[in-house]
């Protein structure tokens, strides 16, 4: 192939250059178009008032009015959950308490047949992708690591190590795209696991292979204790797909109407074939980093009474009432739904499931080895020891 | 009908591929160089221009990437062969593979399997440079929910990758480099047995030689030679390392009575020591020796004028059979 003649956009007069692999050096100077905005997407402001001359349409009523709704179950949750830790019931529970409108918004755009992977922190949006509360919380609770059927729902299994989840993201939207599915993966992940070199791999093989993933990036400005000027001296985290030619966007993470344009455009997007988005939402974790953390030893109370002024939940229901959207009834219906799941919750960890201890075994491969076998047989013995010992 | 073929180890793999992906579409081959370039030992030659880029294709250069992608693809309906393209090269993928392809069917109680291969050229005695000749089987034979099989014949590259490609688990699949250009007649189809199966390679009567992989061919060795000094040795294969075929090591073991380890990994924390601490729970009884292991040394993989110091050879082998206290008998 004979090479092309580039006009250089960076010298002054303009160079004309050929040699091989000139296109993709003309193509790589112009980055603008994959840059965020200066300043996060907001659409409804701290007060719950509409802004004036925003970056897109605030999203249309009947969506806002279930977004709150599912922030009202959402919050509760968050809550119910905490105090089962408390009680003893879950192990420990990494809360979303603050950030729900990231979790609402992240299921809400989605359609039955999208996938979600969630974090450790994310078990509100697998809940509202449509997994049973009691099930999603089972790693918490203790009886087996994953308690929900990842296909029932299309929820891959909460994530632990961070970042990890995100090459399967890749690997799951690449393979619908490969059979023509309009399937596209929602790839959630906190600020400190953008400092992962999972993160990286993820977001280059998503880019060159036009993999319909949309990466969410919640910064909630620790990473347990650890401030993100410590993560990245990056301009913002949506800036960091411009190195992959991923387009990032920034969005106010407790504007439930900014979340739902932009994470809903980035779907629409990666549905049309586009590829990828990098989505960062700035939000605030509300609690510490478990009920095992201390944040007091790294973080200043004005700073959590300041992110509280900033309520996803006050702020989405302050504009909905001022709009006519919702009244007193809605909320009160809102508040008796979030009841009736936490209570559901309650009751579902309150249950003891005796562990089967044959389980241990059983889905180590699709046919146990003959040393599997053995060490079943062991412990099946040991049992049997016991019980004839009682 | 049965037919016959000569080829190389490395030819019978890029047929066991080449079947694979003819059979089944949900076959998808990718990794470093697998495409036009055919790979860097040409074990993918003429997968791309055959069953096009969807089947077979070159991904970024990121072994975690690659590794982490084909869990996402085994998740939803795909069955991926990744290339590692070197042993040393495949542990950025560490944890993927052993945080997620391992553990992926146990967390979702068997909801979620991830029928996906990873092809690791392997092991040394080709003169390579550092970081190109690791033996790594260890790593992954201890990690539970791995199958681990290691070939040492074409034909047997050509069944174990065959069978590995449509087991319902993850399997590492370990190619000995150094044996990509050995050559014999193939059997189509292949009648060799499948995963989890040691064979007797040559039938021997005072004391066995258990190797796997690379150190097969010099296990082999060593007891034609034995046969040269009037020492009759049998050699077992073991072709499958997880899962491991305790019954036909063992019987082996206490036909002879006497047993050397062969291989070419490090012997401290290794799969040699796990093979002698099998064998002697099981077979203490009959030993009439301990059992000796001709393995690497405990030292980083050495530089390629040293290797040989390394590399098990026939003359360590026949000392170690010497030293089966044959005075005692």
């Amino acid at each position: 192939m004979p090479p092309r003649t580039v006009h250089l956009l960076v010298l002054r007069p303009a160079v004309e250059c050929e040699w091989p692999g000139a296109d993709h050096y003309r193509m790589t100077r112009d980055a603008s178009h994959l840059l965020p905005s200066p300043a996060p997407v907001t659409l409804i402001d701290a007060d719950g008032r509409a802004v004036a001359q925003a970056a897109s349409a605030v999203p249309d009523g009947a969506a806002l009015v279930r977004a709150l709704g599912s922030l009202v179950t959402a919050r509760r949750l968050n809550d119910q959950a905490y105090a089962l830790v408390r009680q003893g019931r879950l192990a420990v529970y990494p809360s979303s308490h603050g950030q729900e409108a990231c979790q609402v918004a992240a299921a809400q755009v989605l359609t039955a047949g999208d996938w979600l992977f969630p974090t450790y922190r994310d078990t509100v949006a697998a809940v509202v992708k449509g997994v049973d509360p009691v099930e999603a919380l089972s790693l918490l609770k203790g009886d087996w690591h994953c308690g929900y059927d990842p296909y029932e729902h299309h929820v891959a299994p909460h994530a632990t190590p961070l970042a990890t989840q995100l090459p399967h993201a890749v690997g799951v939207a690449f393979a619908a795209r490969q059979r023509g599915e309009p399937t596209v993966v929602m790839a959630m992940c906190g600020d400190g696991a953008t400092s992962e070199g999972d993160f990286h791999e993820a977001l280059n093989f998503a880019a060159v292979f036009k993999a319909p993933v949309v990466f969410f990036v919640q910064n909630n400005e620790y990473a347990i204790s650890v401030p993100l000027a410590r993560q990245t001296a990056a301009p913002s985290l949506a800036h960091k797909g411009v190195g992959y030619g991923i387009p990032g966007e920034r969005v106010d993470g407790n504007d439930t109407a900014a979340l739902l344009a932009v994470l809903g455009a980035a779907v629409r997007r990666a549905r049309a074939g586009e590829g990828p988005q990098l989505i960062e939402a700035h939000t605030y974790r509300m609690q510490a980093h478990t009920n095992a953390d201390d944040a007091t030893r790294y973080r200043e109370e004005a700073d959590v009474a300041a992110w509280a002024k900033r309520d996803p939940i006050l702020r989405l229901e302050t504009y909905l009432r001022a709009q006519g959207l919702v009244a007193d009834a809605d909320l009160a219906a809102f508040a008796a739904e979030a009841e009736r799941v936490a209570t559901r919750l309650r009751d579902g960890l309150n249950r003891d499931v005796e562990p089967d201890p044959a389980d241990l075994f059983r889905h180590v491969y699709a046919t146990p080895t003959p040393q599997l076998a053995e060490q079943a047989a062991l412990v099946a013995e040991e049992l049997s020891r016991e019980g004839a010992a009682r | 009908m049965t037919v016959h073929e000569k080829m190389t180890m490395a030819q019978a793999l890029n047929r066991a591929l080449r079947d694979a992906l003819a059979e089944d579409p949900s076959v998808v081959v990718f990794g470093e160089d697998v495409g036009p370039l055919g790979g860097v030992f040409r074990v993918t030659d003429g997968l791309t221009a055959d069953f096009g880029e969807t089947r077979c294709f070159d991904t970024p250069l990121a072994e975690a990437g690659i590794v982490g992608m084909a869990v996402g693809m085994a998740m939803n309906g795909l069955r991926p062969v990744v290339e590692m393209q070197f042993d040393a090269f495949a542990y950025p993928a560490f944890e993927q593979i052993v945080s997620h392809v391992a553990k992926m069917r146990n967390r979702t109680r068997g909801r979620v399997t991830l029928p996906m291969v990873i092809r690791v050229p392997y092991a040394g005695g080709i003169g390579g440079v550092e970081h190109h000749c690791d033996s790594s089987e260890a790593y992954y034979a201890h990690t539970p929910g791995l199958h681990v099989l290691a070939p040492a014949t074409p034909a047997d590259a050509y069944a174990l990758l065959r069978a590995a490609i449509a087991s319902a688990d993850p399997v590492v699949f370990l190619e000995p480099k150094k044996l990509y250009w050995s050559a014999e007649e193939v059997e189509f189809p292949s009648s060799a047995p499948g995963i989890g199966t040691a064979v007797v390679r040559r039938e021997g009567t005072d004391a066995t030689l258990i190797a796997y992989g690379p150190a097969v061919p010099v296990a082999l060795e060593a007891a034609a030679a034995a046969q040269q000094e009037g020492r009759s040795l049998q050699v077992v294969d073991l072709r499958s390392i997880v899962p491991f075929d305790d019954a036909t090591v063992c019987a082996a073991v206490r036909g002879t009575g006497r047993a050397v380890v062969v291989a070419e990994a490090a012997g401290f924390a290794s799969v040699s020591s796990e093979i002698v601490a099998r064998v002697t729970e099981r077979c203490f009884h009959a030993l009439a020796a301990p059992i000796r292991r001709v393995t690497g040394f405990d030292i980083p993989y050495p530089p390629p004028k040293l290797e040989h110091f390394q590399l098990p050879g026939v003359d360590r082998i026949l000392d170690a059979v010497d030293d089966l206290q044959w005075d005692l008998c």
